[in-house]
């Protein structure tokens, strides 16, 4: 690294203009000469067979081109491993229109495609299909018997299962001082980015085809499509250019890419599928969980036992769990910890991570259980935390790389005025409102994954970087060439990141908030090597003042290579590229974590929400009147970008708390409420004044850039800080989320 | 060229007569703002051979000052435009309050006041085409009643329906006892608010006693319209853009602190705006506190009927009714639009 002139700095994201403007084109909105357009057809019944489809008043309207269903589809990769995606958990995948099985309402059971979408739409009506019905399962909360371990698989890498028990639980809770048992349950989220999955398939007709997908994979979703339809995989491209949000409904291909990609194959033609709203609520989504919490400490607050069980819906096909039960030991110590994970399979599609999968869900749960156990001990809640506070990860026993999470809890709490509380429920009024103030703290990973990125010096001497990551909505692109115009000295302008494309060098998926550190270290490490091509061919030049320079002798800024002790002498990039006839100098290099060191530690981010309530004292309406949240979450390359991811969680943190919810009729077993009328997520008028701070967290260890990912830390306090400012307004803990506010009257 | 798809015609005529003319066949649908009806076309549950156009009809697009000193509403009038109307502002408040506690700032600028009486339902198993419903298919049956009713009726509810009607709009109307005129093949006629929407009964299919072919033309209101005392509550899952789980409208003629007229209509808890005679009997005469609001209240609620997920609102709605009742004595009090309480 030579200067940190655009690191560091609150950049507006470099899209920005297009994506407001509508010049940004989704996955949906590539133009195509004669492209056809595939509806899907959804089923009605939720366990059952399909006994008959009658396709005959749908084929004769006119414009309709082909109706694909099991009956009828293309041969297919026949073994459950060639459908496997890179985060998909054990089990068997999910194939569209395999055969006459019903696993689950909403399933898409045939396409309709014709020459344009009402078409296709309108003589999706007119199919007429006979069923089997069977009796189905959808109910988690009557069906907990039904618990079991998951499975193990090549997920369980991210997400491992909770560690083995310590000390002996249940002796030291029996005889605790002080104890909370309770059980929190939480209902049924989908994702609902704004942009429909949609998927545009262009058919070249030479073998080859270029898919515009939404997803948070390039290469994730060019490797399935290779593999189930047996491609080579060079000869498919797939692009995501724009994302209209995902959340990690993207992580896994969904089915309207399957079938997208089916049809064009099958038809020889391009093909464009777009899911409608509601078809939205037929894949992934966030599992419903019960969990049962049981925490002790002794007289003076010391955490002495840690309980936490959660048994979680999956589906009857693959084991999904997101880890909730590892989380409470992370950040406090206790010498007795007992923690499970259960699924409960159910007739249902499989759940899949949805924004800080597991750690939302658990940190309400614990952070809930931790704020009952302030008020038996009468300690205020933060300061039980610092109480219990640990700068190593008790549950593995290693010192974070950084943890700045006593910051976060002493710069919110004075920007936040939590010394204004007053102890005692109820004990706040304004009006007939009465007032609360809550807190909670939030933890989550800090992955970072390999990627390989190539920079070229154009003869422009401009910086070309390319990696086949997406940018879904967080400031990638931005992010991504502020860091690279660091390495090389240039200013933004000179700089061009290409992404969105599995033809570029490799990227994982966008998920975990791990791309900034992932992408961001590929580049440092491209970038040194950069450094020394460029060094070293300036020094071949003729009568180079650079011939015997060394790398730590020089500094690259403005374009140019200067000696550092008289910046006079340089050369520019451009007159390098010029000696080497024109021919941009090119690199390409991986970049991956320092496993070996980083063994020894532990890798987390931190942060610490404070939020005030106003609750009507005799109607129970919740109004979020403001929130303070601080992360700790290392290096913040973009200050603006960044304040912007955390803002937008801690709208998903009043959410979660507040509003969302699908909808599971158990007789029908299928979601009710699949509009976003009825799914209700906040209003302006739902969000009061939010506030964000980034704690000065300095990490050397985890990697060349110091960053930590900023995508999902700032949702996982807010819906426990939530839950505990509506108890301290109204002496009333609400075990269940989404809070409704008639349960406070 | 060939027919497919939904396809429709849409038409428009120069008069009120020529329109009903038109609607010669029960497929026909007159169309306004069409905020409800295009959502019902893409449920499936509606599906229109012709649209008559009524927006064009000046009888209809028009706000006018009655002789007996009350005002018309046009039926193509938008709900916006009717809420920020300096005589409605000004001398019936409590219908702009509640018009701008309803829907989106958006779809109020496109919804018609004849729509707004016209809109059906927001039942979840109402809209989904692949479940059973009597209010869509007659004798089908009604999963709400075991599933997942948090939105659903206490009041007026029969066993083959409880469904309730989601405006906000209309609660102010019966409030202020508009009458709605409507004109048909047989001529004109003028129905009090209250005759208007239908309870469920044994035909939940019919949400009000308009028959086929007729149109609403306008919404008179009365001259008198509670602009001193009022409050428009309403209660609801989100702070703006969610339908009313309770509302209330409450309007008052005042004397000093006694009560010498009340109205009290519930929006959220019946098939139709509800109201109590005998409780607006009871509280004349009365002093306007608290004690007196919830005891007017329990008439309201006699025999209010609460299922698994909304029997909270026999409480709320009691609750509201006294605080609605306290925010009428002192309308400075209220915050505009969505706002639920002091």
């Amino acid at each position: 690294m030579n200067t940190d002139k655009n690191v560091g700095r609150p950049l507006s994201r470099l899209e920005g203009r297009e994506k407001v403007t509508g010049s940004a084109r989704y996955a949906a909105e590539h133009p195509l000469e004669g492209v056809l357009h595939g509806y899907v057809v959804s089923s009605p019944i939720t366990k059952g067979k399909i006994v008959e489809i009658d396709t005959l008043e749908a084929m004769a309207i006119p414009g309709v081109v082909d109706i694909l269903s099991h009956l009828n589809r293309p041969k297919l990769a026949w073994f459950d491993l060639q459908y496997t995606d890179m985060d998909a958990p054990p089990g068997t995948v999910f194939k569209p229109l395999y055969d006459e099985n019903i696993l689950y309402n909403g399933q898409p059971i045939a396409l309709v495609v014709a020459r344009d979408f009402e078409t296709a739409r309108y003589a999706s009506t007119r199919i007429v299909f006979r069923y089997h019905q069977e009796p189905h399962q959808t109910c988690l909360e009557k069906h907990l018997d039904k618990a079991r371990a998951p499975k193990k698989g090549l997920a369980t890498a991210l997400k491992p299962p909770p560690p083995p028990p310590t000390g002996d639980f249940e002796n030291a809770f029996e005889n605790a001082a002080v104890k909370v048992s309770s059980e929190y349950r939480h209902g049924t989220e989908h994702h609902n980015p704004i942009e429909l999955f949609a998927t545009t398939t262009l058919f070249q007709g030479d073998g080859k085809l270029t898919i515009y997908d939404k997803t948070q994979g390039t290469i994730n979703n060019q490797l399935f499509i290779a593999n189930v339809f047996g491609l080579h995989y060079k000869d498919v491209r797939v692009l995501a250019p724009f994302v209209g949000g995902a959340f990690g409904s993207g992580l896994r291909p969904q089915y309207q890419l399957f079938l997208c990609v089916m049809a064009a194959l099958h038809l020889k033609s391009n093909v464009r599928v777009v899911l409608d709203r509601k078809q939205m609520f037929s894949f992934s989504h966030r599992p419903p969980a019960v969990q049962q919490m049981r925490f002790a400490t002794d007289i003076n607050g010391r955490l002495i036992a840690l309980g936490h069980s959660t048994f979680a819906e999956t589906s009857n096909f693959e084991d999904y769990t997101e880890p909730t039960s590892n989380w409470s030991h992370k950040l406090y110590p206790a010498p007795n910890t007992l923690f499970e994970q259960k699924v409960v399979p159910l007739d249902v599609y499989t759940p899949m991570d949805m924004r800080a999968p597991g750690g939302s869900t658990a940190l309400h749960a614990i952070e809930c259980t931790m704020d009952e156990l302030a008020y038996k001990l009468n300690i205020d809640p933060l300061e039980l935390r610092l109480l219990n506070y640990s700068d190593v990860d008790p549950s593995a026993g290693k010192p974070y790389t950084s943890k700045a999470l006593r910051e976060c809890y002493l710069k919110a709490a004075a920007k936040f005025g939590w010394d204004k509380r007053s102890a005692e429920p109820r004990s706040m009024q304004r009006g007939n409102k009465l007032v609360g103030y809550g807190m909670a703290t939030g933890i989550w990973d800090a992955f970072q994954f390999p990627s390989r990125v190539q920079i070229m010096i154009n003869s422009e001497g401009k910086m070309i970087v390319d990696n086949a990551t997406t940018d879904i909505g967080t400031g990638t692109l931005t992010v991504m060439t502020q860091i690279a115009a660091d390495e090389l000295g240039l200013e933004m302008a000179d700089v061009e990141f290409r992404y969105g494309d599995s033809k570029k060098p490799f990227s994982m998926f966008q998920g975990g908030s791990a791309i900034t550190s992932s992408t961001g270290v590929a580049i440092v490490i491209a970038a040194r090597s950069m450094r020394k091509k460029l060094l070293k061919k300036a020094a071949e030049m003729d009568g180079s003042p650079f011939r015997k320079a060394k790398e730590e002798e020089v500094v690259f800024s403005s374009g140019h290579i200067h000696l550092k002790n008289d910046p006079t002498i340089n050369i520019s990039l451009k007159d390098i590229v010029a000696f080497n006839k024109g021919a941009a100098i090119r690199t390409t290099k991986m970049g991956r974590p320092h496993m070996l060191k980083l063994r020894k530690y532990s890798l987390a981010t931190h942060s610490a929400s404070f939020v005030e309530v106003e609750v009507d004292r005799d109607l129970g309406t919740i109004t979020l009147t403001r929130a303070v949240t601080a992360v700790a979450a290392g290096k913040i390359i973009n200050p603006k970008t960044a304040k912007s991811q955390i803002l937008g969680s801690m709208v998903w943190g009043i959410s979660k708390a507040l509003h969302e919810e699908s909808i599971m009729d158990p007789h029908l077993g299928k979601y009710i409420n699949a509009n976003l009328g009825e799914y209700h997520i906040p209003v302006h008028a739902d969000i009061g004044e939010l506030d964000v701070i980034f704690a000065d967290e300095k990490d050397n260890l985890i990697n060349e850039l110091g960053t930590k990912g900023v995508g999902e830390i700032g949702l996982v306090g807010m819906p426990a800080a939530i839950s505990n400012a509506i108890y301290h307004a109204t002496g009333k803990r609400i075990y269940r989320l989404p809070v409704h506010f008639d349960e406070l009257i | 060229m060939e027919e497919v798809m939904n396809s429709f015609n849409f038409l428009t005529a120069p008069d009120v007569p020529t329109a009903i003319q038109l609607t010669n066949n029960q497929l026909s649908a007159f169309i306004a703002g069409g905020t409800n009806l295009l959502d019902l076309w893409k449920y499936n549950l509606v599906n229109p051979t012709a649209l008559i156009d009524i927006n064009q009809l000046a009888a209809l697009s028009e706000f006018r000052e009655l002789e007996n000193g009350g005002f018309r509403l046009g039926a193509a009038v938008k709900n916006a435009e009717t809420a920020y109307h300096p005589i409605i502002e000004s001398r019936y408040p409590l219908l702009s309050r509640a018009i701008l506690a309803g829907a989106s700032a958006q779809i109020r600028n496109m919804a018609s006041n004849g729509g707004n009486l016209l809109q059906r339902t927001r039942c979840y198993y109402f809209y989904d085409h692949q479940v059973p419903c009597n209010k869509r298919i007659p004798g089908s049956g009604c999963p709400a009643r075991d599933g997942y009713n948090r939105m659903h009726a206490i009041l007026g509810a029969s066993e083959a329906c409880i469904a309730v009607f989601p405006s906000d709009m209309c609660v102010a109307l019966a409030a202020l006892e508009a009458r709605i005129n409507i004109t048909g093949g047989d001529g004109e006629r003028s129905l009090a608010f209250s005759d208007f929407h239908r309870l469920p009964g044994e035909r939940p299919d019919l949400d009000n006693n308009l028959k086929p072919g007729e149109l609403i033309t306008s919404i008179d209101l009365p001259a008198k319209g509670f602009p001193l005392n009022y409050s428009y509550l309403k209660l609801r899952d989100r702070h703006s853009y969610a339908f009313a789980l309770v509302s209330v409208a409450t309007a008052l003629e005042m004397d000093g602190n006694t009560i010498k007229e009340a109205r009290i209509a519930l929006g959220g808890v019946a098939h139709k705006p509800w109201r109590s005679l005998e409780a607006e009997e009871f509280l004349r005469e009365k002093t306007a506190c608290r004690e007196n609001f919830a005891a007017a209240a329990d008439i309201i609620l006699q025999g209010a009927v609460g299922l698994e997920y909304n029997r909270f609102k026999i409480k709320l709605a009691k609750n509201a009714i006294i605080r609605n009742g306290m925010m009428a004595i002192d309308p400075d009090s209220q915050l505009p639009g969505a706002q639920p309480s002091l």
